[in-house]
């Protein structure tokens, strides 16, 4: 087993595990802690896949940004902190059985796919191109839709979220 | 390259692990005779009143979502800005009327008072 392997294994246990943690703690605040422990998680992940762009975007954006986001949403309710109804639902097992069965028939139809088997292999070190993904992100043949809409979705976010904490308040304060 | 992350993973676990150490090295050594006044919650030497959870202004909220727009705005542009040698003209016009929109949002939002702390 080679130390990528074991990497890998310690970092997907971890990620699992506080992934499970986020939907199971009793307190909202730990939830939000445990997804930034999630998400640092998948960010290793991408850096042991070398996609060293993405493992920082992770960091910084959902770690840097997001979860601190929902870390104020929570801080803006009331009484986050004791949450005193039942976590768990009457019929659980049954969405656990289908999820089980799931997982099953993915991993079943995996592993008839004849690159299963191979382990990760690392790739020369000028296989991360940024350069490449820059000009094909503003590429007319490329990207540059998407690139664009982008910058509408992320306009319409931040007049979305200004009328309604601003905007409403002034009318109703 | 795997090996430079390697880097990072050594300095991220020395970086949990002195705190961690530095915590429960105290916790291990120190005496324990708690009482109502050491377990209080610490506030600058002040009396806290009431209890900790309050709720907290809005703008927080406001300005972490202007500045993770912006956020995604940079890391878009990163990797525009590493191709940038060997784009056309119309490629760097494209970023800046990527930019320009959302100009119009930051506009908006300093015209709408968002960025004042009330």
């Amino acid at each position: 087993m080679s130390g990528l392997q074991i990497v890998f294994l310690i970092v997907a246990v971890v990620t699992l595990f506080s992934g499970v943690m986020v939907v199971a703690s009793r307190k909202m605040m730990h939830s939000a802690l445990w997804l930034i422990l999630t998400l640092l998680g998948v960010a290793i992940l991408f850096a042991t896949l070398q996609a060293g762009f993405f493992a920082i975007v992770q960091v910084l954006v959902y770690i840097g940004a997001i979860s601190i986001l929902i870390i104020f949403t929570l801080m803006l309710t009331r009484r986050v902190m004791d949450d005193e109804h039942p976590q768990v639902i009457k019929g659980w097992w049954l969405p656990a059985v289908m999820a089980v069965i799931l997982f099953g028939l993915i991993a079943g139809f995996l592993a008839t796919w004849e690159d299963f088997q191979v382990m990760l292999n690392e790739l020369p070190a000028d296989a991360e191109n940024l350069a490449a993904f820059g000009s094909a992100l503003v590429n007319p043949a490329g990207y540059v839709i998407p690139f664009e809409v982008a910058s509408v979705l992320l306009l319409a976010a931040l007049v979305g979220a200004i009328y309604i904490a601003v905007e409403r308040k002034e009318k109703v304060g | 390259m795997l090996n430079d992350w390697l880097y990072v993973g050594v300095f991220a676990l020395v970086s949990m692990f002195l705190p961690a150490a530095a915590i429960s090295i105290a916790a291990l050594l120190s005496p324990k005779k708690p009482n109502s006044i050491k377990n209080a919650t610490y506030e600058c030497g002040m009396e806290p009143v009431g209890p900790a959870w309050a709720q907290m202004k809005v703008q927080y909220y406001v300005f972490t979502l202007i500045f993770l727009v912006f956020d995604v705005e940079a890391v878009l542009l990163f990797p525009w800005a590493v191709a940038y040698k060997q784009l056309p003209l119309y490629a760097v016009v494209e970023a800046i009327l990527f930019i320009l929109i959302l100009l119009g949002g930051l506009l908006y939002a300093w015209r709408k008072g968002a960025l004042e702390w009330l």
